[in-house]
């Protein structure tokens, strides 16, 4: 639970987060479902409506910043986290949501993506990975597949491919999750573990784009493939998948094996979100279809000191053994002399 | 021997301390001027560092050099030519020789002057024999050996000894100017009172450079400037960095909101990162940034927070920033934008001066996206001009771009610590309505400034952000005659500021033949230069010094007419004066331009000054 935040003096809705603004998504974008999720969830966080702060980049995903009814900064391409960062520093008892693109994140704005993973701030980071350009309309991603038909890859896109979970854990992400667009429960949960989380959130949500690449995440989150093709996975629960619950994971070597599933081998894995070595939650991140389902739900949930508690214990310590009440002290402080 | 340019009458004096890196060159001229100050002197001083952090000892690369002009009047400078160059070592002589004022004083350790150093230096001779510095006075002063002869007692090793004999230059100088030792006796005491040995070694060592120059009176008599008319208050010396964070400290407390400074180093910027990162002891959030677009972006979001929000930076690090400062612009948030200069292009000269970021300044940012730019023109003014930029930023909603420079980041003055009420309050003003009536971008009447809510303000919740904003509601709109309007109304209230800035003012003659200008760092040559020669019984010239750049001060246009000619004086390539023509188009603006990564010297502007009336 959070601590140090105002109490939350009313029974907030979904509708309390809903704008007055027009939402200008394409009809049927994976955005909508995202955008449906924050304010419900935003409506059970114990924190003050006022005390509530989007910060989104630039692209499609980027406008859900207008459409929540919270403070929020629609800032610029790539620096959303930027901005989140010194906000939340300069008041740390901020609940801050920062919405972003596969885009905006991974590729103009990596650098600071893999900064507030290292340090560890407390911020909320929602990547609407819809494995393309969306606003631009239709260049290659830092996550478009290979092969992809794109804007900037008429023959099919032939760069290597970001894995975010990969990127965010190895960046040093205590918090990395996936869902689906179309799993609204699953989503609900994860963004409010991640709120119960101190330190950088890293969420993950497969985002289907009907215009540019209806369809990319199909294979995963369809009706009929999902089961087989998602690993859905529960801090302490076993990691079985399939139709029938059929199949579960054990290590050989140093690798992840897929095996019909027993309840009673022990060489069976369980999950383990909160172990703090990363080295399984990595190998999780990473498993992609055709061998291995796509793990969803909280990957990793370790603890570790966040940053921007840090920065205000360190203050507070200083200031504790300062001399200093006021600036008149530091100037008087040193060598000094009067002139009569 | 030439007559000794030193007279026991003099008004002002220019001494430069210079040795090797590892010498305490730095150390030495900072408690001579701390000194000089007590003594109720002006003064302004300069460092000059080696280029490389760790040059080859000896080496004429390796030199560090300090340089303080003092004085009875009020000194604006560190001084063109140098009255008494102190060496420690033949490099040191042979980088500084050619700032001596011919006849001007030369005081060398010659212990030091060792064939070993010699070559070093690429001497072939021994300077201080050779005759060839016969124009000059030369007192050879037994530096190191004294200083070991006077530390013997004390157990410590030969080199922890020799490292004293800064102590001993300082003495020997303390006595030139007939000045007591107890003051820096004191600095000792207290910069040293965790190591009683080294209190001991750096008080015998000033005393016996003290004494060497009392009892072999080769310096003659000594030099007694009367003290300065300074204004009555507490004193200290202060560099123009320091001063930079201490005004946004002051703007803090004055305007209670907190302090967020979000930086990415870069020199000669990166002091006010270190001053103000130490005064976390005064609760300021200082964040190091992974590059400067960070570094502006977080301020922006502490300054959406409610805090009073820093970004500092040199020319390199404001073209990162310029895509967010246009945010910053179209969002209507207070933001400082901190550009300590440096010469250009690209790294140009890192670690030289320069006036080139103007444009930058003014210009560089994509849209109509104007702000406010103003610049500092001393060390100690660094403070009221942050502390100004601050309250600009705070009262107006919008960024302020403070432009300062290499020379006076390292360059220190004598600073009178503010007392109650020496500085303007800070008035934020607040929405009066309730929070149903407000809206995000409606404005106060009188300067068309934006109200400052942000998270924790009950009711207030609202977006911001980079695209259109409708007038009042700041929804976003592509409506074109919407876009026109609010591109009006941002500059007209950058425009309005111009009401609350001071008067622009004049020195010397109020009208006549020639008005000079200057702005920034460049005030003190060029006010000197005017001033001495109003002092010389020119009467046709005038000069005024620009702080406020946009918008310029309301009389600016009616002060130009006074005069027949104007002469524009900058380091770069004619900016200030370009930018002058395009608002005052009907005059003609002689520009006198220095692009050398160095201040002006008074002398060069005097020159100008000259050739302008006659031509
Ligand atoms: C500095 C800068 N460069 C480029 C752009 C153009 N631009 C706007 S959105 C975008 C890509 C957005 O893609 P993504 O983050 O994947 O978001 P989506 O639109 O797909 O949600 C680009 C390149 C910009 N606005 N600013
Ligand atoms: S282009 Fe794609 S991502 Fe953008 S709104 Fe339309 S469907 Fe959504």
């Amino acid at each position: 639970m959070q601590t140090d935040v105002k109490d939350k003096n009313e029974a907030l809705t979904r509708k309390d987060f809903a704008s007055d603004q027009n939402v200008r998504w394409c009809p049927g974008c994976g955005d909508y479902m995202i955008l449906a999720n924050m304010q419900k969830t935003f409506a059970q966080m114990d924190h003050a409506k006022e005390d509530f702060l989007s910060v989104s980049g630039i692209g499609c995903s980027s406008r859900i910043t207008y459409y929540l009814d919270t403070y929020g900064i629609h800032s610029i391409h790539g620096r959303a986290i930027a901005v989140a960062t010194g906000a939340k520093l300069a008041n740390p008892e901020l609940n801050v949501w920062v919405s972003t693109g596969d885009g905006d994140c991974m590729a103009i704005g990596g650098n600071h993506f893999i900064h507030a993973c290292r340090r560890n701030i407390d911020l909320n980071i929602i990547i609407f990975n819809n494995k393309i350009y969306g606003m631009t309309k239709g260049q290659s991603s830092p996550t478009t597949p290979e092969g992809t038909k794109t804007k900037t890859a008429p023959e099919g896109n032939y760069e290597n491919t970001f894995n975010i979970g990969e990127v965010a854990i190895g960046a040093g992400a205590t918090f990395f999750a996936r869902v689906p667009d179309k799993d609204p429960k699953l989503m609900e949960e994860v963004m409010m573990e991640a709120y119960r989380h101190k330190g950088t959130s890293v969420i993950e949500v497969l985002q289907n784009c009907v215009i540019f690449t209806d369809g990319i995440h199909e294979q995963i989150t369809g009706k009929d493939t999902k089961d087989d093709n998602q690993l859905v996975l529960e801090h302490g629960k076993p990691m079985v998948f399939g139709k029938d619950q059929q199949y579960g994971l054990k290590l050989e070597g140093m690798k992840l094996k897929k095996a019909p599933y027993d309840e009673n081998d022990p060489t069976f894995l369980k999950h383990d979100a909160h172990e703090p070595d990363s080295a399984l939650q990595l190998a999780l991140a990473k498993l992609e279809l055709p061998d291995f389902p796509v793990s969803m739900g909280v990957i990793r949930k370790s603890d570790k000191p966040n940053f921007d508690k840090t920065v205000h214990d360190r203050i507070a310590t200083v200031r504790e053994h300062s001399s200093f009440e006021s600036v008149s002290d530091l100037f008087n402080s040193g060598n000094t002399w009067d002139i009569e | 021997m030439a007559n000794n340019v030193l007279t026991p009458t003099m008004q002002k004096v220019v001494v430069r301390f210079s040795g090797d890196s590892g010498d305490g060159m730095q150390l030495t001229g900072d408690m001579f001027s701390q000194a000089s100050g007590q003594a109720g002197l002006d003064l302004t001083t300069i460092p000059d560092f080696p280029a490389e952090i760790r040059a080859p000892q000896g080496s004429v690369g390796g030199v560090s050099s300090f340089q303080i002009q003092f004085g009875g009047t009020e000194i604006y400078t560190p001084g063109d030519e140098v009255d008494v160059l102190v060496v420690m070592n033949p490099a040191a002589l042979k980088a500084n020789l050619r700032f001596l004022k011919l006849g001007g004083t030369i005081v060398a350790d010659k212990d030091s002057f060792t064939s070993r150093n010699l070559k070093k230096a690429d001497y072939e001779e021994n300077p201080l024999e050779d005759k060839s510095l016969d124009e000059y006075k030369v007192i050879k002063a037994p530096a190191t050996s004294l200083t070991k002869e006077a530390l013997k007692d004390l157990g410590l090793e030969n080199q922890a000894m020799t490292r004293s004999k800064n102590m001993f230059a300082l003495g020997l100088v303390t006595y030139m100017f007939g000045r007591p030792l107890d003051t820096l006796i004191k600095f000792i005491e207290k910069k040293f009172s965790k190591k009683p040995v080294l209190v001991k070694a750096n008080k015998l060592a000033l005393e016996a450079g003290f004494n060497f120059a009392l009892n072999t009176e080769i310096i003659g008599t000594s030099i007694i400037i009367p003290p300065a008319k300074m204004q009555k208050g507490t004193y200290r010396n202060i560099d123009g960095n320091t001063a930079i964070a201490w005004g946004f400290l002051a703007a803090s407390e004055n305007s209670g909101r907190k302090l967020s400074l979000c930086s990415y180093p870069i020199t000669p910027a990166s002091e006010i990162l270190h001053e103000l990162s130490a005064r976390r002891d005064m609760g300021a959030i200082v964040f190091q940034a992974e590059d400067e677009i960070a570094a502006v972006c977080a301020a922006i979001g502490a300054s959406f927070s409610g805090n009073l929000s820093i970004t500092t930076t040199s020319g390199p690090g404001l073209s990162l920033k310029s895509e967010a400062i246009g945010l910053a612009v179209i969002s209507e948030i207070p933001l400082v934008i901190v550009n300590v200069q440096r010469a250009g292009p690209s790294t140009g000269l890192p670690t030289k001066t320069e006036q080139s970021d103007l444009n930058q300044a003014l210009y560089g940012r994509h849209g109509d996206a104007p702000l406010v730019v103003m610049a500092a023109s001393s060390p100690d003014d660094c403070f009221n001009y942050s502390y100004e930029a601050a309250r600009l930023a705070m009262e107006h909603s919008t960024p302020v771009i403070l432009l300062s420079d290499t020379y006076l980041a390292s360059g220190t003055s004598p600073w009178r610590i503010p007392e109650n009420g020496d500085l303007p309050d800070i008035k934020i003003k607040d929405f009066e309505g309730s929070a149903d009536e407000w809206l995000p971008y409606i404005r106060d009447p009188e300067f068309l400034t934006r109200y400052w809510k942000g998270p924790g303000d009950k009711g207030f919740e609202h977006r911001i952000g980079g695209l259109e904003k409708q007038v009042d509601t700041g929804n976003l709109t592509y409506e074109p005659e919407n876009h026109e309007k609010m591109t009006k109304i941002r500059e007209e209230k950058i425009a309005k500021i111009a009401k609350k800035l001071p008067r622009q003012s004049v020195v010397g003659a109020q009208s006549g033949k020639l008005l000079v200008i200057g702005w920034g760092s460049t005030h003190g040559a060029i006010n000197t230069a005017v001033t001495e020669m109003l002092e010389e019984g020119e009467e046709n010239i005038g000069f005024t010094h620009f702080n406020y750049i946009n918008p310029l001060p309301e009389n600016t246009e009616e002060v130009f007419s006074r005069f027949d000619q104007i002469l524009v004086c900058e380091l770069n390539n004619g900016q200030f004066a370009n930018y002058l023509k395009t608002k005052f188009p009907k005059f003609n603006y002689r520009k006198y331009n220095k692009i050398q990564g160095q201040p002006f010297f008074t002398s060069e502007i005097k020159a100008e000054i000259i050739n302008t009336l006659t031509n």
